[in-house]
C-alpha cells in the first residue's frame, strides 16, 4: 500500500457521527411538563427530585452496563450488590449514630465517607469473588449466565433475610444534609443536591476514564472486539475482572445513597432496583454509559412528574417509556455497535 | 406416550417413576384421601403443566422468561374476575377463558416481537420488567382485581365441595364436587402435557431446537428465528394461562401470591432446571419433587430450626427457618445448573440427553 493510498483510506473512514437527539430527550421532557404543572416551584422541586432519582439509579445501572459492554455477562444478581451495600451503611453507621446526629457537617462526614468506603470496598470483593467463582465458568454461555446469577441474586438475598431479618432496618441521614434550601418558593432538599453532584461526579469520572486514559482505551477496545485486545498482549480477564470489581462497587455506592434517600433499608430493595435498573439499562442501550445516564434521568423524570398529576400512571410509566424508545430505536438510545 | 408423540422416556427407571406418578395422580382421591393429600395432588398437577409449558421455552427454545406467572396470572384473574362478577355459573368461566386465553397470546405476542428479534438476554429482561410492572398493576387497580387481597369467588355447584355424588360410606371415601374439579384439573393438565410433549416433537418443535442450538445455521437453513420463537412464545403463554385458570378453579380464590408473585416463577424455573431442561418428562419429576418437598419438607425445616435454636447454636435457626426456604432452593438451583445441566432426566438417561 502506498502512502497515497494510506491516506486516502483514512479520508473513507467515515467520521463518527455525534447523535445529540437523545441528549435533548430529558430537557424536552422537563420541558413538556411544564404547562402541566400548576406552579413553577413545585415543577422546580419535582425535577430535582426527579434529577436525584436518576443519579442514584444511574449510578446503580452504569456498572452493570459497563460490565455487559465489556464482558457480555448480564449480572442478574447486580441487586444483590445494590442491597448488600445499603446493609453496609447500616453496620458502619450503626455504632456511629452520635457523629450522625451531631450538628457538625465534619462529624457526619466523618461517619458517612467511611460507610461509602466500607460499602463499596466489600460489593468489590465480593464481587471479584462473584465473577471468580460464580460466573468465570459459564462465560459466553448465556442461557447458564442467567440462570446462575439469577440463582446468586437469591442466595444473596435470603442470606441478607437470615442475618437481618425481614424487617426494615432504618438508615437515618446525618443532622446536615436533612432540611432543605429555600429558592424563591421552590423547596429543594439537600440530600437531593448531594445525589446530583454525586451522580455527575461518578458521570463525569466515567467519561474521563473511559475517553481520556490507557484503561479507559482498553475498555472500550474490548467493549468492540474481546479478541483482537487479547490478540494485541493484553490481559482481558485482568480487565474483566477490574471492570467487574468497579462496576459492583458503583453498585455498592448506589445502594448506600438510595438507602440514605429512603431512610431504611431492606432485603428486598435489591430485587425491586434490579427491574427499573434493567429498564434504565434498555433504553440507553445495552453497554452504553451515556445512554444508560440519559434513560435513568428519564425514567426518574418521567417517574416523578407522573406520581404528581396522575399517581395510577406513575406505575407503568417506566414501562410505558421502555416500550415508546424501543419503538424509536430498537436496540437502546445509543446501541453499542459489535452487540 | 408412544403414539402421542415417538418420544419415549427412554430410561427404564425414568418410565417407572413417570408411570407411578401418573397412576398416584390420577387416583390421588382414593389413595390418599383428606384435603390436605388431594391439595397436594392437585398442585402437582398444575406445576407440571405449567413447567412443561416453561420448558418449552427455556429448554426446547432456548429463552429465558421471566414472564411466565404473568400468563399464568392472567388466566387465573381472567376466570376468578368472570365468576366473581358474574356469580358461579358455567358461562362466566368460558367467558373468562375467552378473554384471559386470547389476552394472554397479545400480550405473548407483543413482547416476542418487541425483544426476541434482538438477544435472548434482551428478552429475559424485558419480560422481568413487564411482569414485575404486571404485579403492580394487579395489586394496585383494586376495583378489577381485588388489589392485595386478590378475588375469593364461587365456583358452579357441580364442582362445590358440597355436592356430595357418592356417599363416604359406599367407597370408604367420599366423591364430591371437590372429587369432581380434582378431575377437572388432572385432565386438562394431562391433555396440555400431552398437546405440549406433541408440540416438541411436531416439525415446528424440531426448528426450535435447530434455533436453540445454532441459530445462525437455522436462519441460513431458512427458518425465521423471530417467527419461531415468538409462536414457541405464544404457545407457552396459552397454555400457562389455561393453568392459571385450572388453579383459580381449583383454590376458588385468586391474589397476587397465589397467581403472580415472583416465587412462583422461581419455583417454575426450579422445577424445569431441576427436572432437566429440554425433555418435557423433566417437568413431571421435577414438579412432583418439587411439590412433595415444599409441602413436606419445609415442615421439616421448622423442626430443624427449631431444635438448633433450642441447643443454641448461632446464625444456624435463622438460616433453616422454614422462610429461608429459597436459599436452599436457589443453593440447589445453582448447583444443579453447573453440575447437572441437563436435570434428573438426563442423570437417567445416561448424559446422553
Amino acid at each position: 500500500m502506498s502512502a497515497q493510498d494510506s491516506i486516502d483510506a483514512v479520508a473513507a473512514l467515515p467520521k463518527a457521527r455525534r447523535d445529540l437527539i437523545p441528549l435533548l430527550l430529558p430537557v424536552a421532557l422537563a420541558l413538556a411538563a411544564l404547562p402541566f404543572i400548576p406552579s413553577s416551584s413545585t415543577w422546580v422541586t419535582l425535577t430535582i427530585a426527579g434529577l436525584a432519582m436518576g443519579m442514584m439509579i444511574f449510578i446503580m445501572a452504569s456498572g452493570l452496563t459497563l460490565i455487559f459492554g465489556l464482558m457480555d455477562v448480564l449480572n442478574f444478581g447486580h441487586g444483590a450488590f445494590i442491597a448488600i451495600g445499603a446493609y453496609m451503611a447500616v453496620l458502619v453507621l450503626a455504632p456511629l449514630g452520635g457523629w450522625m446526629q451531631a450538628d457538625s457537617i465534619w462529624l457526619n462526614l466523618a461517619a458517612v465517607i467511611p460507610a461509602v468506603i466500607v460499602a463499596m470496598a466489600v460489593t468489590a470483593v465480593l464481587g471479584l469473588a462473584f465473577e471468580r467463582v460464580v460466573i468465570a465458568p459459564v462465560y459466553g454461555q448465556h442461557l447458564k449466565q442467567i440462570l446462575i446469577t439469577m440463582g446468586g441474586m437469591i442466595v444473596a438475598e435470603q442470606i441478607l433475610y437470615a442475618l437481618f431479618g425481614p424487617q426494615q432496618i432504618p438508615l437515618p441521614l446525618p443532622t446536615s444534609l436533612r432540611g432543605s434550601f429555600q429558592i424563591g418558593e421552590a423547596a429543594i432538599e439537600k440530600y437531593r443536591v448531594v445525589c446530583v453532584l454525586v451522580g455527575l461526579v461518578v458521570f463525569l469520572s466515567m467519561l474521563a476514564i473511559l475517553n481520556r486514559t490507557r484503561i479507559g482505551l482498553l475498555i472500550r477496545a474490548g467493549v468492540e472486539n474481546t479478541e483482537m485486545v487479547e490478540a494485541l498482549g493484553y490481559r482481558i480477564t485482568r480487565l474483566f475482572v477490574g471492570v467487574f470489581m468497579a462496576g459492583s462497587a458503583l453498585a455498592g455506592l448506589g445502594g448506600v445513597m438510595w438507602g440514605l434517600y429512603r431512610e431504611q433499608v431492606n432485603a428486598a430493595m435489591g430485587g425491586e432496583l434490579l427491574v427499573l435498573v434493567f429498564i434504565v439499562v434498555i433504553i440507553g442501550g445495552l453497554g452504553s454509559v451515556t445512554g444508560c445516564f440519559i434513560g435513568a434521568l428519564l425514567v426518574a423524570l418521567a417517574t416523578n412528574y407522573a406520581g404528581f398529576l396522575v399517581p395510577k400512571l406513575a406505575l407503568i410509566t417506566d414501562i410505558a417509556l421502555m416500550v415508546a424508545v424501543l419503538l424509536w430505536r430498537p436496540r437502546g438510545l445509543y446501541p453499542v455497535t459489535s452487540r | 406416550m408412544m403414539p402421542l408423540s415417538g418420544d419415549p422416556p427412554r430410561s427404564r427407571v425414568l418410565a417407572v417413576a413417570l408411570i407411578v406418578i401418573a397412576v398416584g395422580l390420577a387416583f390421588a382421591p382414593f389413595l390418599f384421601p383428606g384435603a390436605k393429600p388431594l391439595n397436594v395432588a392437585a398442585k402437582v398437577c398444575i406445576f407440571i403443566a405449567l413447567a412443561a409449558s416453561y420448558d418449552l421455552l427455556l429448554g426446547y427454545t432456548g429463552v429465558v422468561s421471566f414472564a411466565h406467572t404473568m400468563f399464568y396470572g392472567v388466566g387465573s384473574y381472567g376466570v376468578a374476575i368472570a365468576l366473581y362478577s358474574l356469580g358461579a355459573r358455567w358461562d362466566a368461566i368460558g367467558l373468562g377463558l375467552l378473554i384471559a386465553l386470547p389476552l394472554a397470546a397479545l400480550l405473548a405476542l407483543a413482547i416476542g416481537l418487541f425483544s426476541l428479534r434482538v438477544q435472548t438476554i434482551f428478552f429475559a429482561m424485558i419480560t422481568l420488567a413487564v411482569a414485575s410492572a404486571f404485579l403492580v398493576l394487579a395489586s394496585q387497580l383494586s376495583w378489577l382485581t381485588g388489589g392485595e387481597d386478590g378475588r375469593s369467588f364461587r365456583v358452579p355447584e357441580l364442582l362445590q365441595p358440597g355436592t356430595v355424588f357418592i356417599p363416604r360410606d359406599a367407597l370408604g371415601v367420599a366423591v364430591t364436587g371437590r372429587t369432581l374439579t380434582y378431575y377437572l384439573v388432572f385432565a386438562s393438565c394431562a391433555a396440555l402435557f400431552l398437546l405440549l410433549l406433541r408440540v416438541v416433537n411436531s416439525p415446528f418443535g424440531r426448528v426450535l431446537q435447530a434455533i436453540r442450538e445454532n441459530p445462525f445455521r437455522a436462519e441460513a437453513l431458512g427458518y425465521r428465528i423471530v417467527v419461531h420463537r415468538t409462536l414457541a412464545n405464544v404457545l407457552a403463554a396459552v397454555v400457562a394461562a389455561a393453568v392459571g385458570a385450572l388453579n383459580a378453579l381449583w383454590l376458588r380464590y385468586t391474589g397476587p401470591d397465589t397467581a403472580l408473585s415472583f416465587n412462583i416463577m422461581l419455583d417454575i424455573l426450579l422445577i424445569v432446571v431441576i427436572g432437566g431442561m429440554g425433555t418435557m418428562y423433566g417437568a413431571i419429576i421435577g414438579g412432583t419433587l418439587f411439590v412433595l418437598a415444599q409441602n413436606y419438607l419445609q415442615a421439616l425445616m421448622g423442626t430443624v430450626s427449631t431444635a438448633a435454636g433450642e441447643a443454641g447454636l448461632p446464625l444456624l435457626p435463622s438460616l433453616f427457618h422454614p422462610d429461608r426456604w429459597l436459599l436452599w432452593l436457589g443453593i440447589l438451583f445453582i448447583a444443579s445448573v453447573y453440575f447437572f445441566p441437563s436435570g434428573i432426566v438426563g442423570k437417567l438417561r445416561g448424559g446422553s440427553g
